[in-house]
């Protein structure tokens, strides 16, 4: 005989088929699917209603059903970005090998595509650079973190510093940034572009406060027992930071970095948009400006993406937590 | 024969923020290699900061400690300290944790497998090798003190201190581990100190008892030889008369000449009431 075994999320499923549900398998299946579905629902109907009654100078406020055929759109429009950009690539090769059989001296010039980017191409941008920015934030901050902890000097020093700019806007910082990095980046074959430069460092000092301030207090509350240990096994700086100091700063590390992540991503997108720097920023910013009737729909698509990937991020940060943190109770949803 | 290790005219004065406070004054102890020795006392009178001096984690203010001709400055592995709550590194397994220790002591001298032996050694003579590679929150608090004691062993130190090792367990885990230590200690002849709040345990094991007065301005009140042969056997012990002296001798000292002589608030008098009774 064969025996099927079900993950035990799937038990309340395979016992509603089977007609044999207990209560308890009840309060599951309502918490795990009914309650969300009906949120869902719920608000997918307020969200219908409310839109037949907002009339905008752009006509009227999209539906459900509008966003999903834009969706649908932006969609077809990359695919078809997509096609006309391989057409080109294969007629650049065809024109650059028939010239080299007449003139096999000639350096062939290779042009990339310029069409202009399409949703899909903004969202791969977007988030690049917020894991640029959050990356470099976390390199920073994770050491200074570290540092400023284990120190009371470094501690009194810098607490009024981060303290003053840590409630501090993006939108604050992005002109000064902007400025320093046309000034001081400049390059006649620049690596990657200054907009890139500009966003990725606005996210960076935005994001940077999170983590350096949990990191910090991850490491002075490492527990005096275990202090005490390092000092009777006589270890010495640097193994007491890598085998007590950091591990037990861990978890609070990770609280941080993941409150640094949310903030980079939502600071990431304001940025975009005030600068105009290429990103779902620009794409919501673009469409606003270019106000046709398909325009509010189509931002209503990067709201949900946008939000989407937020929500992706946090995951990823919550399963890496959960994969390299010792302590489990100190993840939480 | 010369004292292992000498505690003299120990004194410790706090800095807090009412003012000086004195812990500690005139604590005058020699302590005889392969001793056990087990402090007692009140709560609060001053125990874990004799235990802290002697193990280099708090400085004494007045007087000093020497162990084997060398004063006592900083803390250090051959005086390996067991904690009251066994402070394991919760993200290392067992074996890691003792590993660590030994690593630290032994670097110099053992071999990789060797090291790895060694750490089998130890956490064999605590019954902990069958649980080696779980870490501290899979294992009860029995056997987390268990690993504590192997990691403090594995150092090889030349004092053992340990601070209520056993005072956050059940009494059946604590008689296990009673027995234990005892025959650790007769198998390794290490010295040991250690703080205990229970009578029974301060007699059963040690070799001489330390009595302290109540804080402030805590010392040795009196000092107590627990002259029973060992091995001892704590089923044949409870009726044996030196055993039941000594007992005796220990529960007066804390009862009726160091009673708590502060008066305790209403709710707690009955428990106390309660305590003195039992005792
Ligand atoms: N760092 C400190 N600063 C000020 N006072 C302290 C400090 N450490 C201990 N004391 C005081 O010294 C006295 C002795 O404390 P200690 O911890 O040694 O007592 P103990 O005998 O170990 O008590 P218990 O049995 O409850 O563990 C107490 O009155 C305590 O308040
Ligand atoms: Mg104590």
């Amino acid at each position: 005989m064969v025996t099927l075994t079900f993950p035990t999320w799937m038990e309340p499923y395979r016992a509603l088929v089977t007609g044999k549900m207990t209560g308890e398998q009840w309060q599951t299946l309502l918490r795990q699917l009914i309650w969300p579905v009906l949120g869902m629902a719920v608000f997918l109907l307020l969200w219908q209603l409310a839109a037949q009654r907002i009339d905008t100078s752009l006509g009227q406020f999209p539906g459900p059903a509008d966003v999903w055929e834009q969706a649908g759109t932006l969609v077809d429009e990359h695919q078809a970005t997509r096609a006309k950009e391989e057409a080109f690539h294969e007629r650049q090769e065809k024109y650059i090998a028939s010239r080299l059989e007449q003139q096999p001296e000639w350096e062939p010039v290779y042009r990339d595509y310029t069409g202009a980017p399409t949703f899909f191409d903004q969202i791969g941008t977007s988030l690049i650079t917020v894991m640029s920015g959050f990356l470099l934030a976390s390199v920073i901050a994770i050491p200074l973190g570290i540092f400023i902890g284990l120190s009371n000097t470094a501690h009194a020093a810098m607490n009024p510093l981060i303290q003053l700019f840590k409630p501090v806007s993006p939108l604050a910082w992005l002109p000064l940034v902007t400025m320093v990095v046309s000034a001081v980046y400049v390059s006649d074959d620049p690596l990657v572009a200054k907009s890139f430069l500009t966003s990725m460092f606005t996210v960076t000092l935005c994001c940077l406060w999170p983590t350096l301030m949990n990191t910090a207090v991850g490491v002075t509350s490492v527990s005096q027992d275990l202090t005490n240990v390092s000092k009777v096994l006589r270890l010495n700086a640097l193994s007491h930071v890598g085998k007590i100091v950091l591990p037990s700063a861990l978890p609070m590390m990770f609280t941080g970095l993941r409150l640094s992540l949310g903030i980079a991503w939502m600071v990431l997108i304001a940025a975009e948009m005030l600068a105009q720097n290429p990103g779902l920023g620009k794409f919501v910013w673009d469409e606003f400006q270019n106000g046709s009737s398909q325009s509010l729909g189509r931002i209503m698509v990067a709201v949900i993406v946008i939000g989407l990937i937020g929500f992706l991020l946090d995951r990823l940060m919550l399963m890496l937590q959960r994969a390299l943190v010792w302590d489990k109770s100190s993840v939480q949803r | 024969m010369k004292a292992l290790l000498e505690l003299s005219n120990v004194g410790m004065k706090f800095d807090t923020p009412k003012g000086q406070f004195e812990a500690l004054k005139d604590v005058n102890l020699k302590i005889d290699s392969g001793e056990f020795v087990s402090l007692i006392g009140h709560s609060g009178c001053g125990k874990s900061t004799v235990l802290n001096i002697v193990a280099g984690l708090l400085q004494a203010t007045d007087g000093g400690v020497i162990l084997d001709k060398h004063e006592v400055t900083e803390p250090g592995p051959e005086r390996a300290v067991v904690f009251q709550n066994h402070s394991l590194l919760p993200w290392l397994t067992a074996f890691e944790n003792v590993e660590l220790a030994v690593k630290q002591v032994f670097r110099k001298t053992k071999s990789k497998a060797e090291i790895r032996d060694w750490v089998e050694h130890n956490l064999e003579l605590v019954h902990m090798a069958h649980a080696m590679h779980k870490k501290p929150d899979e294992i009860s608090g029995g056997m987390k003190q268990r690993v504590g004691i192997a990691r403090a062993l594995a150092m090889q130190p030349q004092v053992l201190l340990m601070d209520e090792p056993f005072g956050a367990l059940d009494a059946l885990t604590r008689a296990h581990l009673q027995d234990s230590l005892m025959e650790i200690h007769a198998q390794l002849g290490t010295t040991v100190i250690m703080i205990t709040h229970d009578v029974d345990e301060a007699v059963l094991l040690s070799d001489r008892i330390v009595m302290m007065t109540n804080g402030p301005s805590a010392t040795i009140g009196e000092i107590l030889e627990v002259t029973v042969p060992r091995p001892r056997d704590r089923l044949a012990l409870a009726d044996d008369p030196t055993f039941v002296r000594c007992r005796q001798r220990v529960l007066q000292f804390l009862y009726e000449k160091q009673r708590k002589v502060e008066p305790l608030p209403r709710r707690n008098s009955a428990k106390a009431e309660a305590n003195r009774k039992r005792a």
